[in-house]
């Protein structure tokens, strides 16, 4: 970090200080903003009337006693059993992850080694899978998954996120194993090595700043993913954004919109430890040079 | 007269004939059955959870009981039913989701079970189609007139009864300076906008389509009347009338910005209990039947039931069992002072409160049942999304109605309903 | 690499996306090339809680036996593509036909629901990709001149909008760009404009749209070309810097061509995902104002009746827009895998 190129000039530092802050604060408010109104009730942090409501607690006092109240974590958390709904999304995405970074390692590095024209049109039609609206491809998984008693588990859903996240997690290791030099490989098979050794022993302990980052995205998609887990789980499998959307009511029925601000504010708390916990590989993940168009 | 009858019965307090046998069919230890697998389907108010609360009661090692309540069943139900056997035992539907199963021919007939385990049920609680009883409903609902008294007193100006009434009140509110705007509604683009059209226009008064057929007849004079009145309704909302749907609505009113909305009959609990408002609000929060426009004498609103239904692709035995589990649940014993206020019941001895007192009068009024047609669906789609364009100003009623019989002819050549 | 290694490399990444993506998509085409039998309806007695009226019901056994002849219901070849709900051939000719001038046409055109989501779903790929690359690059070049120990959380932060669910994400912004909420309030005092509502003009509903959809992308854009500055070859910027060239000669002459392939990456991405703009339409109830391709199938599916011919129709559609959206990108592709 001493070289010259990377030196700055305090104009500079101050312009790019100044920015990332304007930046932080656009990224960062609305979630501090709902960290705070989480302890509040309905009427103050969704106010009609006035919306220092949601800051003050007006109502907040007034039906709790007290500028705070817990109530929302402790209705999504005790009385709607939130915690069934973090295990089984802690277990989706565990998988959907392992997965998907297993098929997609090997997919991706066959295709960056292989200069047969037929790549070239798998890469195409994966992108052309990509682009199917999802909600289509989920109404035609409802039929079958039925019929064959497939329906609702935690393994379908997995295996269909997977799939789902398929090209895309293929076209980003294809492009990362790219710069990993064809030399590396060749001249373990040229020691004897067969095409799976030399996968396994010489580009798997090379690969993981790539296959992190690229984790990362499947991470986001599993553990945010709202479409294919709300019709495929059924009610005792649901996941954390099935859940949440669950408590926000419906035409007919007031919903409990605070235990859903609570249960977002909670499902966001492990993510920061983890980034954090993992910041050192992501950053340095992401150091290694991961993508490449 | 057949319709004032029925209504009547609908309504009448318990007779205790009934009551009585209910309670035998329903006290036996595990309710009498043996063997069965019980699976529901439904949507996931507190009301379908009490009766399924009630159903769980006759699990037993022969008897399994569970349920799948989310929003998301009409998406589920009709894979679910189809497929053999069916994932669910039975679907929990309202007027307009029956539909579907009943089209595909997912749900059984229920003319066997009714007469061997339903003696306690009233009539009107039966939903018969050609002849045969696929349905048992056990709540109701509405949307309704729901006004602030305390507003309207200011103003001057008595409880409306009919729309043109309202907008003389909305303006009387407006020009004394009490509110800006002071109606509202769920009048969010979609779904919510068409089932104000569909309201709109059975106040007025006129078949939706030509008898004995599937094509349209709102392209008329009484649809003109009916897009008038929404256009001149929402000239005294707030501007953002088209992103409100029932949350919203409710939330303008609990913040005491709103003197008159049309309602459901379900909201009418939420709003009126200790959260979310001041005691200002909720105190002069009252309830009335739906008004009636352009001098029709049908309320201008839709009576909406949810029941049980049974599917057809399941076992004879885990049928019974299914059915007579939820009427286990739907017995007069699962209603006590915290489940009264839940929804308006069907079920005998429900005893009704304030909250429940604008379904009532509408339906005392005549409103009519949103209909069961099966191409009904098509034209509340067409009307919820080409609605919005007429309403913001930027196109005729004319052209109005005739972008929504395009897109209603659109979708049922598609559907096969039309040629 | 031979064919075979490579069949077995591939295997259980093409057996997991023939199953779940190729075979649905095949029968998503199939389905939007017929349309429901002719139903047959017959007029029955239906009571229920309120009254006994006659009405039509379907005739099941007759509709059974038609389906059992032909499972997949009636061929119509691509008319479905040509109905008013998708490309309306015989409305546009009608309106070309008819109308007044030009600006009469595009109107009359936009009144057909399928080129009203195409012109909401156009503006928004073609204004929030360029938007999300240029901000995601500031940003990762300007979190790249922190110190390391800042780093770490600031790009915790910056992910933040990507990570919180977009479900209730968008309903606690939904709420504030409400005319009384923090954001919509402080507009109106900006705007000094008591009457400004974000959710009442299509045009502010669009631009809130666009705003939005960057807000939420430009973590994605950010991850990935900050990955990329970190391989920026240190010696090329010295000696461009003993060169004498400036701070932006250098990002415009090294760091932008050194990260061109990325961004055709994150624009390839991008394009795509903008193309299927869903959620935020639905989340900022924005039905009146803006539609997209995604909406109307969302719209066909999740009624009672559900429309699945129709749907199939427009998803492949989309797919179809897609793939010429993609066009300039894959032409290039080609030329450097032809290189290789």
């Amino acid at each position: 970090m001493s070289s010259i190129a990377t030196r700055k000039s305090p104009a500079v530092k101050f312009a790019a200080g100044a920015f990332l802050i304007i930046w932080l604060i656009l990224a960062a408010f609305p979630f501090f903003w709902t960290l705070w109104g989480s302890f509040k009730v309905q009427g103050d942090f969704f106010s009609k009337a006035d919306w220092t409501n949601a800051i003050f607690g007006v109502r907040t006092l007034v039906e709790t006693g007290a500028s705070f109240t817990g109530n929302g974590y402790h209705g999504a958390w005790v009385q709607e059993e939130f915690w069934r709904a973090v295990l089984n999304t802690g277990t989706v995405v565990f998988f959907v992850v392992i997965i998907s970074l297993t098929f997609g390692a090997l997919g991706g590095y066959a295709l960056s080694r292989s200069g047969f024209r037929y790549v070239f049109w798998l890469l195409m039609i994966a992108l052309v899978f990509r682009a199917m609206p999802h909600i289509t491809l989920v109404s035609g998984y409802l039929l079958p998954f039925f019929e064959w008693n497939l329906w609702g588990h935690l393994s379908t859903t997995i295996i269909v996120l997977v799939a789902i996240n398929q090209p895309f997690t293929l076209w980003m290791l294809h492009s990362f194993f790219q710069n990993i030099p064809k030399d590396l490989d060749e001249s373990a098979m040229v020691d004897g090595c067969t095409r799976f050794q030399a996968f396994r022993y010489v580009i798997v302990p090379v690969m993981w700043p790539g296959v992190i980052t690229t984790g990362l995205f499947s991470f986001l998609l599993a553990y945010n993913d709202f479409a294919v887990t709300v019709l495929l789980l059924s009610k005792e499998n649901q996941t954390m954004v099935p859940k949440i959307a669950g408590f926000l009511g419906s035409t007919q029925e007031e919903g409990n919109v605070m235990f859903a601000v609570a249960a977002v504010v909670s499902a966001t708390a492990p993510l920061f430890v983890l980034v954090l916990f993992f910041q050192r590989q992501i950053v340095s993940g992401l150091t290694a040079g991961a993508v490449k168009g | 007269m057949l319709k004032k009858l029925m209504m009547a019965a609908a309504f009448s307090v318990a007779t205790t004939a009934a009551l009585t046998s209910m309670a035998s069919a329903g006290s036996h230890a595990k309710c009498g059955i043996e063997k069965g697998r019980v699976n529901v389907l439904g949507n996931e108010f507190p009301a379908i959870q009490t009766v399924m609360a009630g159903a769980a009661e006759c699990a037993s090692d022969g008897v399994t009981v569970t349920s799948n309540l989310t929003k998301e069943h009409r998406d589920l139900q009709v894979s679910a039913l189809t497929a053999n056997p069916a994932e669910y035992t039975s679907a929990i539907v309202a007027n307009s989701s029956i539909v579907p199963l009943l089209n595909d021919g997912l749900i059984r007939p229920l003319d066997d079970l009714v007469a061997k385990y339903g003696q306690g049920l009233k009539k009107n609680q039966l939903i018969t189609i050609d002849g045969k009883i696929m349905a048992v409903a056990f709540m109701a609902n509405a949307q309704h007139l729901m006004y602030r008294k305390d507003i309207l007193e200011k103003a001057g100006v008595a409880v409306p009864t009919t729309y043109e009434e309202v907008v003389a009140a909305a303006k009387a509110i407006k020009e004394k300076g009490l509110m800006d705007y002071p109606l509202s509604g769920t009048y969010k683009t979609g779904w919510n906008l068409g089932e104000e059209f569909v309201n709109m226009y059975t106040g007025v008064g006129g078949d939706m389509f030509k008898p004995g057929k599937a094509e349209l007849s709102i392209n008329n004079e009484n649809g003109i009347k009916a897009l008038n009145m929404m256009k001149e309704l929402t000239s005294y909302m707030n501007p953002d009338f088209l992103t409100f749907d029932s949350n919203a609505a409710a939330a303008e009113w609990e913040a005491g910005n709103v003197a008159i909305m049309n309602m459901w009959g379900s909201r009418a609990g939420p709003i009126t209990d200790n959260e979310g408002s001041t005691p200002e609000v909720v105190s002069a929060t009252m309830m009335s039947g739906a008004p009636t426009v352009a001098g029709g004498s049908t309320p201008a609103t839709t009576l909406w039931w949810d029941g049980f239904t049974i599917s057809k692709n399941i076992s004879d035995e885990d049928a019974e069992a299914t059915f007579v589990a939820l009427m286990n649940g739907v017995r007069p014993e699962v209603l006590n002072d915290e489940t009264s206020s839940l929804a308006v019941w069907l079920i005998d001895g429900f005893k009704p409160g304030p909250t429940a007192a604008g379904v009532f009068a509408s339906a005392n009024a005549g409103a009519v049942p949103y209909p069961m047609l099966p191409f009904g669906g098509l034209l509340h789609t067409a009307a919820g999304d080409e609605l919005s364009d007429f309403l913001q100003g930027k196109e005729s009623a004319e052209q109005a109605l005739s972008d929504i019989e395009a897109a209603y002819n659109t979708a049922a050549k598609e559907k096969g309903f039309l040629k | 690499m031979p064919h075979r290694t490579f069949f077995w490399f591939i295997l259980p990444s093409a057996l997991a996306m023939l199953l779940f993506i190729a075979l649905p998509i095949v029968s998503v085409l199939m389905q939007s090339l017929y349309t429901e039998h002719e139903q047959v309806v017959r007029e029955v007695e239906s009571c229920s809680v309120f009254n006994c009226t006659t009405q039509l019901m379907v005739d099941n056994e007759a509709t059974e036996k038609l389906y059992d002849e032909a499972p997949l219901g009636r061929f119509v070849g691509l008319s479905n593509y040509f109905n008013r709900a998708h490309l309306a051939t015989t409305e546009v000719a009608e309106a070309w036909n008819t109308s007044a001038g030009l600006s009469d046409f595009f109107s009359n055109i936009y009144n057909l629901p399928f080129y009203r989501a195409l012109a909401f779903t156009l503006s928004y790929t073609f204004i929030v990709t360029p938007l999300v690359i240029i901000l995601g690059f500031t940003i990762a070049v300007a979190v790249n001149t922190l110190s390391s120990a800042l780093k770490g959380p600031v790009i915790f932060f910056t992910l933040l909008p990507m990570i919180v669910t977009p479900l209730v994400g968008s309903l606690i912004l939904f709420w504030m760009i409400d005319a009384r909420g923090i954001i919509g309030a402080s507009l109106q005092w900006m705007f000094d404009n008591p009457d400004l509502s974000l959710k009442a003009s299509s045009g502010l509903t669009w631009i809130m749209l666009f705003v939005y959809g960057v807000w939420h992308s430009a973590p994605f854009a950010f991850v990935v070309f900050y990955a990329g500055l970190q391989t920026v070859p240190q010696d090329t910027l010295e000696s461009a810097m003993i060169d004498g060239a400036t701070r932006w000669e250098r990002i415009r002459y090294v760091i932008i061509p050194y990260l061109a392939p990325l961004m055709v990456f994150v624009a390839l991405i991008q394009l795509m995902d903008n193309f299927r703009v869903f959620e935020p339409l639905v989340s900022f109830n924005a039905g009146a104002h803006a539609t997209s391709l995604s909406i109307i199938i969302y719209n066909d599916m999740n009624q009672d009746t559900k429309l699945l011919n129709s749907a199939a129709t427009t998803s492949m559609l989309t797919v179809l827009g897609v793939a010429i959206l993609l066009t300039p990108v894959l032409i290039r592709t080609w030329r450097d895998f032809n290189r290789k």
